[in-house]
């Protein structure tokens, strides 16, 4: 993302480069042909000037008559606001004009072509056309110089606003050149958004490859998106393999280890040997709810991921939960007394009614025989709660809100089997549904009431 | 009003003929003292009567500014410039010879805003500015032409001529082109327009014309009995005013085949000192050139003669072609056939 820049702002920056290049080439090359244009219409006319003056050169009793044509010099006056100059000379002798007028210095004279010349005159650029013609005075040939002469104001005239239009014209091109560039660059850049859009919209879990259709020149990095998600898929669903195979490994063998430590302890009289059995059978029972609550946790930490949203009834939620546990309480006397009122939440069953289970587990498991375990379920604007409180010894004196750290057990705890990851799970589904766990005590040193918060569908 | 402003400038005028330009002819010269030290130079072929309401205004609008105004010939005037005399404005109504001088590179740029709203066959490079268009006319006395027809084009004027040789001879006026520039413009751009030009010189040839140097001289002989005819007479209102005071002795016509429309113009020469204020004052003769109404001055605006009032014919452009019959070769050839048409005995 850093380092190198937008790629739309170098695109709109380089196309913009092009058609500044464009814009200046395109100036320069009209303002050049305005002015040789300019320049050779000046020539042309200047060319037939000097032609129509050197057409009325005629001899007379041996010398050379001349009578400037009055549409010699009216058609330079027609084409521009510059001074005329003129001279002709036959053979080394001037007959009329500005004598001190330079002549085209090109070459020797070829009688009847045209050559043209710039100069200096009076102040003033000038540009010149001379023609030699021969004119037969007495005996011989003379060469007879027409030169005709004009400043360049006109043409200077003429290239300056044409060059000043076209710069005019480059600076509107370049202008709109620029807009259509930032468009341009937008426009090609637009799948790539749409891309990245969709794959930010998509949820953590889901790796479902990509079905769009994106330019050739995206296709590779869509594919190359598709196949990393395949793999990250594959790689998911092992590790899910992995903690299901890993925990049923532990849990099997554990269990028969218990099941042989029971006979064991049935067959064994000596008090010595029958207290180590008891305590062997109490690490297995430590070891096997450690390996059902790790798989339970890692559950949580994989289904929150990607949260389910179904609407769940707690009441109906809690009925389930309470009669799965019915057995274990009836084991110790324990009432388990239900107060229930609908209350839709929507989130995912199986991580509800885990939370629940823990709490109420503990509930049973803390409290002394023969006690009443009361799980109510009410709404309070805008919320479910879901309380469970017992008549046990309660959560201690110490901050309460330690005990949802992992691995964390009360004080209370002697001889009771528990791994301390219990309330950690509770804690973790309700913060996945946007809920919270109130812990608290219904009375001082009167048992402990726990209550699962979640916002109302 | 009128007249005590015309008595002072007489009482002003003063004849300065210490040496300014070398040898410069002077027909008159008037100053106009300022209340300031700067003074303006005028070089210009106009007579005073005619131009002295332009300076009397201006001159109210600077009354810092002294002028000193001097009359001379128009091919004075190019000889002057041409040497470099100090003058700070040239005005002249010889269009080719004013021509000649901007482009053969006397005079100065001068841009104001006035110049700018002057129409383009009305300036030329910014240099030179036309403030007045006034037409060739025929002056007749209408006492020498009791019971003729006035005539209305040229062919007209050589019927006329040919029919009353005795009416005619000895009192035909015109132009001695070979001492007048406007007399030979008028002629040039005449030959070059209509073939009657040729004809009717001929025709003027044969019955001894009278030939003259400047307009006013004419237009007092056809006033006093003298001339019967005065041929290419630059019609301006002097002349119109003239008409009127003789009382109907003089008529002035206007050709309707074809007619001659020059400008008076103006510049500014490469030798000026004080450039701002010859500036102030082309910008004053313009402003009076591009009024609406002829009003009181008495030279005829810029608008008239563009419109194409009577025959339709506009203005001789200002530009190059005005320079080919400056060329000695030319004018030696148009000389010649003038000389020979005119002059035959
Ligand atoms: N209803 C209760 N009455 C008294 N103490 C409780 C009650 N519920 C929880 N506790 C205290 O909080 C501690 C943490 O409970 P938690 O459920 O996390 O762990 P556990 O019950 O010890 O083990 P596990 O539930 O994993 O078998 C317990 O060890 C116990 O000290
Ligand atoms: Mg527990």
């Amino acid at each position: 993302m850093t380092g190198t820049g937008s790629i739309g702002r170098r695109l709109t920056f380089l196309l913009a480069g092009v058609a500044a290049l464009l814009s200046v080439l395109s100036w320069g090359m009209v303002t050049g042909l305005a002015l040789e244009a300019a320049e050779r219409t000046q020539d042309n006319v200047l060319a037939a000037s000097a032609t129509t003056i050197a057409e009325t050169l005629r001899s007379e009793q041996g010398q050379v008559q001349l009578e400037l044509p009055y549409s010699a010099f009216a058609m330079l006056g027609a084409i521009s606001e510059d001074r005329v100059f003129y001279l002709v000379t036959a053979g080394e002798e001037m007959l009329t004009g500005y004598p001190d007028l330079p002549v085209p210095q090109l070459g020797p004279p070829s009688p009847g072509r045209v050559v043209f010349d710039t100069g200096n005159y009076r102040g003033a650029e000038i540009r010149m056309a001379m023609l030699t013609r021969l004119v037969l005075a007495g005996a011989q040939p003379v060469p007879v110089t027409v030169t005709v002469a004009q400043t360049r104001n006109g043409v200077d005239a003429i290239t300056g606003e044409l060059s000043q239009l076209a710069a005019t014209l480059a600076v509107a091109f370049f202008l709109v050149a620029v807009a259509l560039s930032f468009f341009a660059a937008r426009t090609s850049l637009r799948p790539l958004n749409e891309i990245a859009r969709a794959v930010s919209r998509r949820g953590p879990s889901d790796l479902r490859p990509l079905r769009r259709d994106a330019p050739a020149e995206l296709a590779p990095l869509l594919a190359a998106l598709n196949r990393l998600m395949a793999r990250l898929g594959q790689s998911i669903q092992r590790s899910e393999d992995f903690i299901a195979e890993a925990a049923h490994r532990v849990r099997t063998p554990l269990a028969t280890v218990r099941v042989q430590a029971e006979i064991a302890l049935r067959s064994i009289e000596d008090e010595a040997q029958r207290r180590r059995l008891r305590q062997m059978i109490r690490a297995v029972d430590e070891s096997s709810r450690s390996a059902e609550q790790i798989l339970d946790h890692a559950t949580v930490a994989y289904r929150t991921d990607d949260l389910a949203r179904d609407r769940i009834d707690l009441a109906e939620l809690a009925r389930q939960t309470a009669k799965a546990l019915e057995p274990t309480a009836a084991m110790k006397d324990i009432e388990l007394r239900l107060e229930t009122e609908p209350a839709e939440v929507a989130g995912d069953a199986v991580l509800l009614d885990s939370a629940l289970r823990n709490v109420l587990d503990n509930a049973i498991k803390y409290s002394p025989e023969d006690t009443t375990v009361r799980l109510t379920v009410s709404t309070d604007g805008g919320e479910a709660r879901m309380a469970v409180s017992d008549q046990g010894p309660g959560l201690g004196e110490g901050p309460a809100e330690a005990l949802t750290e992992r691995f964390r057990r009360g004080s209370n705890t002697e001889g009771i089997v528990g791994s301390g990851l219990g309330l950690t799970i509770v804690d973790d589904v309700l913060r996945a549904h946007g809920g919270r766990l109130e812990l608290g005590r219904v009375k001082k040193g009167e048992g402990a009431c726990v209550t699962l918060v979640l916002p109302l569908a | 009003m009128r007249h005590a402003r015309a008595a002072i400038g007489l009482i002003l005028t003063v004849w300065l003929w210490v040496g300014s330009a070398a040898g410069l002819e002077i027909e008159d010269r008037r100053h106009y003292p300022g209340t300031g030290e700067r003074v303006l130079r005028i070089l210009s072929t106009a007579d005073l009567t005619v131009f002295d309401p332009f300076l009397a205004a201006f001159h109210r609008e600077r009354p810092d500014l002294a002028l000193d105004y001097s009359v001379v010939s128009s091919a004075e005037l190019h000889r002057a410039i041409r040497e470099g005399a100090a003058f700070d404005l040239a005005i002249s109504s010889a269009m080719d010879l004013q021509f000649q001088l901007v482009n053969d590179g006397f005079a100065q740029d001068y841009r104001s805003a006035v110049t700018e709203t002057l129409p383009g066959w009305a300036r030329w490079r910014e240099q030179i500015f036309a403030f007045t268009t006034e037409p060739a006319v025929v002056v007749i006395s209408t006492e020498r032409f009791a019971g003729l027809p006035p005539p209305e084009t040229r062919q007209d004027l050589i019927d006329v001529l040919r029919d009353h040789p005795e009416r005619f001879h000895g009192a035909v006026g015109t132009y001695d082109v070979r001492v007048s520039g406007l007399g030979y413009l008028f002629a040039t751009q005449e030959a070059r327009s209509t073939d009657a030009y040729w004809r009717l010189s001929e025709v003027m040839g044969r019955l001894d014309p009278q030939l003259y140097c400047c307009s006013g001289q004419m237009i007092d002989d056809v006033a006093s009995g003298r001339l019967a005819l005065a041929y290419n007479v630059l019609g301006s209102y002097a002349a119109d005013r003239l008409a009127q005071d003789s009382g109907g002795r003089v008529r002035i016509l206007r050709m309707q085949d074809f007619s001659n429309v020059i400008l008076r113009t103006a510049f500014i020469p490469m030798a000026a000192t004080e450039r701002e204020a010859a500036g102030a004052l082309i910008d004053t003769l313009l402003i009076a050139g591009l009024r609406e109404s002829p009003g009181d001055w008495p030279l005829p605006p810029l608008g008239r003669a563009s419109e194409g009032s009577g025959a339709g014919f506009g203005p001789i452009r200002l530009g190059p072609a005005l320079m080919v019959y400056l060329d000695p070769l030319n004018r030696r050839a148009f000389l010649r056939e003038w000389e020979n048409a005119m002059e035959q005995r």
